[in-house]
């Protein structure tokens, strides 16, 4: 004696969140149930484990049935086979695309090819995330990248309106999206201790300042590549650690602002040059594909490490940033007050943000 | 050339790939219609494709316009090979042809496909323009409006209601031509689909011809069935009710629709009939054709009445109380004595039925005439024991019998309601109008035996039609020429009724009747089919003639076929109707059944009258309130066939009521509900032999019986148990499978006020000495007890303290039957009744032991066996409702007013496979209850987050769909509710609704009242109770009737049959009523509404979908077209879809996407009164296929909230005015 067939279908589609969430999360209709049962739904509406089991299963269906549409999120508003109400389409979407932060870590700024998919499993046993919830997080970014990658204008509004996410989350795929396609390494050791929010900062950062969109949204290219004129451009500050006269009267500039201002003021006066070349050399490089995908980890050796070694707080950082900045535009023979401010600007914000202490 | 058709494509999205090389499509259009086809230019390479095509226009008749649909096929453009479909869209115009629907079709339709289900949409726009059509001998109805609701449909009045339409055509079905070896699925299942289209279209202009002649403008309670045949054909049928309808907001100006009113032969016989008073209750009959005689011998006690009595048994329980049910058994011991019969009446009794029966087979073959013979022989027997034991009894025991009974008047009487069979009745005693007794009763007799002769008659015929032709179907098919035919029966397929319509109720008839399939030769002369039918509706008749009343309502029939054999039902309620929406002339359904059966007839109204007249001459000159009137009996309570206790009403005081009710109507807007409703089911699984043509055809009839006084005797049972004493919605299912029969009873149980409050169930074991099994049974008693005490907290009855009347008060009002009936049953009474009717001696000794019992309130189950035990598991182990959650299958639940927005229409469908074919009876039904149960439980469980809420118009479908399979298809709707108000002021906002609901009655119904100007005597003035409702008394019945010698009877009834034979039937006749059709006058207005309300293209209109006629909070201000669909689905990838759930989910859903989408096409915003008739689901899972069916139908409307109100323009009843003088004109 079994049940063959269970179906019940709603005029207006009834989906759980709970069990929503169940199903995004990869769980087997069995694990769910279980889940469930310990969540005490069933105290609470005085139902069987075969009636939970079978609203599960009954539900994880559905969301099967509507992942096609939650995939291309614009269909799901007019589509005619399920009537939902705008409300819970935009909670399905928003938590369809939603992904987990462990996950994403592992992911970001790898190439989101068929290669990383099959690691996928590494991934889910490293971070704990069933595989099934890995493939549809690595899917989305890939869907993601492939319908943005040709679209001109706006990242971040080109990902909310053809995906119809929140705006938090269409960031956040910028961000993804934006590292793929620059392929940043993000995994190494020395960078294990940001999180996704910390680098999805820095995207934007360098998606609103660095690249071409950023200058000229009408342009042909888009948000996704730096814009290489101004990468060119950055070669041109060579010259604040190459002169010697320039670096030193930079350095004097500083100090005197600096004096008495903070508690590291003589770690920052031997650092000064140390810190400075550091800086200069990342912007100088990054011409160099290889040298883009090694940023992150740059910041960090190049600064953020001595940094820390000296025990700056993040209030001396932004200090001392600031001021690093503001007297190289006192400097009269430093020409390239532009580039500068539109490099300084970035890295100002991105070494805030990834200074923990 | 009545018609322009004009369809347009405008574009397409969502097209899947055909062409994987460009991963695109290269689509275009064929539009088709009849046997024009236009097509669009090929759009290359687009998903998206934007044809804007011109407009197509094709020039066709109006019955063209009817029957055909319009098929618009999607294409894929192949340079090389040819091209593929991508799928179909199928656009019923009718909605269009009506004048006050839809004037456009324009938005998004699903393309489907049979096998890949919907493969993105298409933007379409339709429009037709009609001529006038001055054609006095068209064939078509344009105009005529079609509803599913059950009920006067909310933004209409109604100004007459004329009474049962029905039609049916059968034709080959393309699944079994030959040609299906060699077409793909694909071909296959689309020319199933537009063959339904076409039938459903023919069916619904034919249907609406007769429409036409009888002046009607509108048909109610729409409802078209198909029923696969397999091999020999498939049929579509359809029922109805013709009514006149009139807009609610416009000023009525014409015409009373000419009825013709005939007033043939055949009428007289009717009357008879009528004559006869019975019982209420059920009376369900079964009735085996010709095919196998065992059968039907064993069904109907009479060779002659197909009709099967069990029903008898079962009402025997519900009505009795106690005593009551001793008697049963003591019935039954007598024939087999020994065996007691507890309350389920098992094996003993089919034992008997069966030896008794095989003699008698051969008759059944014979001809009516001998036929007739045994019928009336049985009908008297029965009288011996007890009159409503009786049925039960069945014919073996009766004509055994017959010798026996005794030839005073009395028994006759008593006899009569015997053949009546199985009415499910209430009590006995009727003290009423023993004035007339003598007379009345000997004059009933003998009506009462010519009615049965005439249905014995019938059936020979209605028998021999089914396998070989013999002379009597010639006979039929002539009869049925005359023109009378649509009153031929006084049926209704309504349920709910306009205030004061309905006057009494009876109880439920019904009758089944198995067949055996074989080919249907012509597909233009469905004869056969038709015969079948005929003959159960004639058996239903005489059933409610039985029960003292004119009409049937809530009527509705239904098959049930395991390969080439088929079991067709028919139920409804029997009742007596208020005259004032059914025209004199018209409805001479009223005539004929009427108990002055004058030659010449007296109009309704003037019956009325009599009536009252009557019963003031009776003394009781005192009217009933309208909220109770319907309890009333409308039976002679002399004269009940079965034993019913009776009691006055609780509301008046003045008039006889039954303890029980059973009802497949909705409970009466007026009706004064103690607590809150439930839902009650009853469900039966029993085995049987694997069996092939008559053989299987004789054990399936041979079960039925058994089958249904179980269900009849759970359901008293389990409403006994919620302390409750009334059943509305009633419907009981017959499923039939190769080994199995299945038979799900639901209905909403609720505490009429007016009816007595039940009593207890009282458990009485047989082996006393046993200590422990005392013990168990003490325990079992408290359960009970402590069951009933809950349940009637849980539904919040709290009945007010029965009125404790002075006996004198009674005694003073009637004075012949003082000692009878105070309050509650009196054992009294019956012993009085038995003098009356001399029961044979064995039964009087039951009845004394039954005296010696306590409780006489109590109902006594008896354990004698493990088969009872487990009836009363059964019954204790239904669970009740979680908290926050009600449920009924009846539109509203009684007792809940304040209904939020919230609403949420679903379809559950399982499918259950028994591994163990050995199983017993008691495991089969436990098996199925437990499905049953899980099934609501589930329900219950996704439905959680409504709560407080209520499942409305829980609509459960049983199935065998293969040996082993067990389906239950469930289709219903939760509505919320607001809780806090529903315990403090719901009483009030009842009220106020209550309140509202009259006004809006009395708005409907100035007409009538004017109408009823000419008619003096309506004495119904409607309304908030002021009125007084003079309900007839059973006693106008009785008198004048002249009944000719049996022979004449039989002989005038034959020849009503051959007047039969020639009616219209067939739409062989052609009408003469022309009906304009104004397309122009309302396009402009409805056009601008829908402007406002569907912005094309962009969003989706939410749809709303609704079993109930109603939704809450909101007004329905237009009624656009019914809605009728077919869809097959396919597949040869069922696991890849994700196996048989899988499929059928996406199915299921498809299916409400694409009505969603044909109502938003109409400019609608919901359907209401939708239903899902067919669900028919065949798997393969070795070959990775599945096929599925389903039909599902409804009304699209538009509604606004209530909030918005205010705005809505009143609207046009320029249609109505042209329709009703089109009507003068017929």
């Amino acid at each position: 004696m079994s049940v063959e067939l269970d179906v019940f279908v709603g005029n207006t589609t009834i989906m759980d969140k709970e069990v929503y969430q169940l199903w995004l999360n990869g769980y087997t209709v069995n694990d769910a149930v279980k889940v469930r049962m310990e969540g005490g739904v069933m105290e609470e509406c005085e139902a069987s484990a075969e009636v939970l089991l079978s609203d599960t299963m009954d539900q994880f269906r559905t969301f099967q049935m509507c992942e096609r549409l939650l995939q291309n999120p614009a269909k799901l508003a007019n589509q005619l086979l399920f009537q939902i109400p705008p409300d819970r389409q935009a909670m399905l979407i928003e938590r369809y695309y939603a992904f987990a932060d462990a996950f994403v870590r592992e992911v970001l700024g790898k190439k989101l090819s068929k290669g990383t998919k099959k690691d996928l499993d590494d991934v889910s046993a490293k971070t704990g995330i069933t595989l099934k919830s890995c493939r549809r997080q690595f899917d989305n970014f890939k869907r993601v990248f492939k319908v943005v990658e040709e679209l001109k204008g706006p990242l971040v509004e080109n990902i909310r309106q053809h995906f119809l996410l929140p705006d938090q989350l269409a960031r956040d795929y910028a961000a993804i999206v934006f590292f793929a396609n620059n392929r940043f390494e993000t995994g190494k050791k020395k960078l294990q201790y940001l999180t996704f929010q910390d680098f999805a900062f820095c995207a934007g950062q360098l998606i609103n300042n660095w690249t071409v969109g950023a200058v000229d949204n009408m342009v042909e290219d888009m948000d996704v590549d730096l814009d290489k004129e101004f990468l060119q451009d950055l070669k041109d500050l060579k010259i604040l650690i190459a002169d010697k006269d320039l670096l030193d009267q930079h350095k004097s500039l500083v100090c005197v602002a600096l004096r008495g201002k903070t508690k590291v003021f003589n770690e920052m006066e031997t650092n000064f040059k140390n810190l400075s070349r550091g800086l200069v050399n990342i912007a100088a490089k990054l011409t160099n594909p290889k040298d883009v995908r090694d940023f992150f980890i740059d910041l960090v050796e190049k600064f953020i490490e001595p940094c820390k070694s000296d025990r700056w707080t993040a209030t001396d950082v932004n200090l001392y940033l600031t001021h690093y900045t503001n007297s190289a535009h006192i400097l009269d023979s430093f020409k390239y007050q532009t580039v500068w401010t539109r490099y300084m600007g970035v890295i100002k914000s991105c070494i805030l943000r990834m200074y923990h202490e | 050339m009545p018609g322009k058709l004009k369809a347009k494509v405008v574009a397409g999205r969502h097209l899947p790939v055909m062409d994987r090389a460009s991963d695109l499509t290269d689509a275009f259009v064929e539009v088709k219609f009849g046997t024009t086809t236009f097509k669009t230019d090929v759009c290359p390479k687009s998903l998206n494709p934007q044809w804007n095509s011109e407009w197509f226009k094709f020039e066709v008749d109006d019955e063209d316009l009817q029957d055909e649909p319009l098929q618009i096929t999607v294409l894929d453009h192949d340079t090389y090979s040819a091209n593929d479909a991508i799928g179909k869209v199928y656009i019923d115009i009718d909605p269009l042809l009506c004048s006050e629907a839809a004037t456009v079709i324009s938005g998004w339709f699903p393309i489907y496909d049979t096998i890949h289900g919907i493969r993105g949409e298409i933007n379409v726009l339709v429009k037709v323009d009609l001529f006038n059509d001055l054609n006095r001998f068209r064939q078509s109805s344009c105009g005529v409006k079609f509803f599913c609701t059950t009920s006067i449909p909310r933004c209409f009045r109604a100004v007459l209601i004329h009474g049962f339409v029905e039609e049916l055509v059968v034709n080959e079905d393309p699944e079994y031509q030959w040609i299906d070896r060699i077409r793909t699925p694909r071909a296959s299942n689309e020319a199933r689909q537009r063959l339904i289209s076409l039938m459903s279209g023919e069916l619904q202009r034919k249907i609406g011809l007769k429409v036409l002649e009888m002046g009607g403008n509108a048909v109610v309670g729409y409802l078209q069935c198909f029923d696969l045949e397999g091999e020999s054909g498939l049929v579509v049928r359809a029922i109805g009710t013709a009514c006149t309808l009139d807009k609610i907001s416009s000023t009525y100006t014409a015409a009373i629709v000419q009825n013709l009113s005939n007033s043939s032969p055949s009428k007289d016989m009717k009357d008879s009939p009528q004559a006869v008073p019975s019982a209420l209750g059920c009376r369900s009959t079964h009735s085996s054709p010709v095919h196998s005689a065992s059968s039907r011998l064993s069904q109907g006690f009479s060779v002659s009445v197909p009709t099967l009595l069990f029903a008898g048994m079962k009402n025997r329980h519900r009505s009795s109380e106690g005593p009551r049910a001793r008697q049963c058994r003591a019935g039954f011991g007598e024939e087999a004595p020994g065996v007691p019969l507890s309350s389920g009446p098992p094996t003993p009794l089919r034992a008997q039925t069966f030896s008794s029966f095989s003699p008698s087979k051969s008759y059944s073959r014979q001809s009516s005439s001998s036929d007739t013979e045994l019928s009336l022989t049985p009908k008297t027997a029965p009288p011996l024991h007890h009159p409503d034991f009786w049925l039960s009894g069945q014919t073996q025991r009766a004509r055994a019998r017959i010798c026996l009974s005794p030839s005073s008047p009395i028994h006759q009487c008593k006899s009569s309601p015997i053949p009546t069979t199985k009415v499910p009745r209430s009590t006995t005693p009727p003290p009423l109008h023993v004035s007339q007794s003598d007379t009345a009763m000997l004059r009933k007799s003998v009506s009462f035996s010519e009615d049965l002769l005439l249905v014995a008659s019938g059936m020979g015929s209605g028998g021999s039609a089914g396998k070989e032709a013999g002379p009597l179907k010639a006979l039929l098919r002539q009869q049925t020429q005359s023109a009378l035919e649509q009153r031929e029966f006084p049926f209704f397929t309504l349920t709910g009724f306009p205030p004061a319509f309905l006057l009494h109720v009876g109880g439920v008839v019904s009758a089944r009747s198995v067949k055996l399939l074989d080919r249907i030769h012509n597909p233009d002369e469905p004869e056969t089919r038709d015969a079948w039918w005929e003959e159960l509706r004639q058996e239903i008749k005489s059933h409610a003639k039985a029960l003292g009343c004119h009409a049937v309502v809530g009527y509705s029939e239904s098959t049930s076929i395991c390969e080439e054999v088929c079991i067709l039902s028919a139920s409804g309620t029997a009742a007596i109707l208020s005259s004032r929406f059914v025209q004199d002339g018209a409805l001479d359904t009223d005539h004929r059944l009427s108990r002055q059966q004058a030659s010449v007839f007296t109009t309704g109204a003037e019956k009325g009258e009599g009536v009252m007249g009557s019963s003031a001459s009776l003394g009781f000159e005192d009217v009933a309130p309208p909220a109770c009137g319907f309890c009333h009996i409308p039976y002679d309570e002399l004269n009940m066939p079965f034993p019913a206790q009776l009691t006055y009403c609780h509301c008046c005081r003045r008039h006889k009521v039954p303890d029980v009710l059973f009802t497949t109507i909705d409970v009466p807007t007026e009706a004064n509900v103690t607590g809150k409703g439930c839902l009650i089911q009853a469900r039966l699984c029993r085995t049987k032999k694997k069996g092939q043509g008559e053989g299987n055809a004789t054990a399936i009839s041979n079960l039925l019986p058994f089958l249904e006084y179980e269900l009849h005797t759970q359901l008293l049972n389990k409403l006994k148990l919620r302390g409750m004493n009334a059943l509305f919605g009633l419907r009981v299912q017959i499923s039939v499978g190769d080994t199995m029969l299945l038979g799900l009873a639901s209905a909403t149980g609720v505490y009429l006020t007016a009816l007595p409050s039940p009593g207890g169930i009282q458990i009485a074991g047989k082996t006393p000495n046993d200590i422990t099994y005392e013990q168990h049974i003490s325990n079992m008693q408290k359960k009970i007890n402590d069951t009933i005490a809950k349940n009637k907290e849980l539904y919040e009855i709290n009945p007010p303290k029965l009125f404790t009347l002075d006996p004198d008060a009674f005694r003073s009002i009637n004075t012949e039957f003082v000692e009878e009936v105070i309050g509650s049953p009196i054992p009294e009474p019956r012993q009085r009744s038995r003098l009356f009717r001399s029961h044979s001696e064995s039964s009087d000794e039951v009845l004394e032991l039954d005296l010696s019992h306590g409780k006489k309130d109590a109902f006594v189950l008896e354990i004698d066996d493990t088969d009872a035990i487990e009836d009363i598991h059964s019954l204790l182990t239904d669970a009740p409702t979680p908290p926050g959650f009600y449920s009924c299958n009846t539109e509203i639940m009684p007792g809940i007013y304040n209904w939020t927005s919230g609403l949420q229409m679903f379809t559950s469908v399982r499918v259950f496979r028994l591994s163990n074919a050995n199983l017993t009876n008691q495991g089969l039904n436990k098996i199925f209850n437990d499905l049953c149960e899980n099934l609501l439980k589930s329900l219950y469980f996704k439905l959680r987050s409504m709560v407080p809420c209520c499942l409305c118009h829980v609509n459960f479908i049983v199935a065998v769909p293969e040996d082993e399979l067990i389906q239950v298809a469930v289709t219903a709707v939760a509505m919320s509710f607001d809780k806090d108000q529903s315990q403090e002021n719901g009483r009030q906002s009842g009220d106020k609704t209550l309140m509202k609901a009259i006004t809006e009655n009395e708005e409907q119904l100035q007409f009538p009242l004017e109408l009823s100007a000419e008619s003096p005597s309506n004495p119904l003035s409607c309304a908030k109770g002021l009125s007084e409702v003079s309900g007839p008394l059973p006693s106008a019945r009785a008198p004048s009737v002249d009944h000719s010698s049996f022979t004449d009877r039989c002989s005038s009834w034959i020849e009503q049959l051959r007047l039969k034979a020639h009616t219209i039937r067939r739409g062989s006749i052609k009408t003469m009523s022309s009906l304009e059709k104004a397309s122009p006058v309302p396009e402009g207005r409805s056009r601008s509404l829908r402007s406002n309300r569907s912005c094309p293209g962009s969003s989706i209109t939410v749809v709303k979908m609704t079993p109930l006629s109603f939704i809450p909070g909101a007004k329905i201000i237009k009624y656009l077209g019914i809605i009728n669909m077919f869809f097959i689905r396919e597949t040869t990838s069922l696991r890849e879809e994700g196996g048989v759930s899988g499929f059928l989910h996406s199915f299921i859903a498809e299916v409400f996407a694409m009505v969603r989408a044909h109502v938003a096409a109409l400019g609608g915003n919901a359907v209401v009164s939708y239903s899902m008739k067919e669900c028919v689901f065949m798997e393969n899972p070795n070959k990775n296929q599945a096929q599925c069916l389903i039909n599902v139908s409804g009304d699209a409307v538009i509604f606004i909230r209530e909030s918005e109100l205010e705005a809505t323009p009143s609207q046009t009843q320029s249609g109505n005015v042209q329709t009703s003088s089109n009507g003068e004109g017929t």
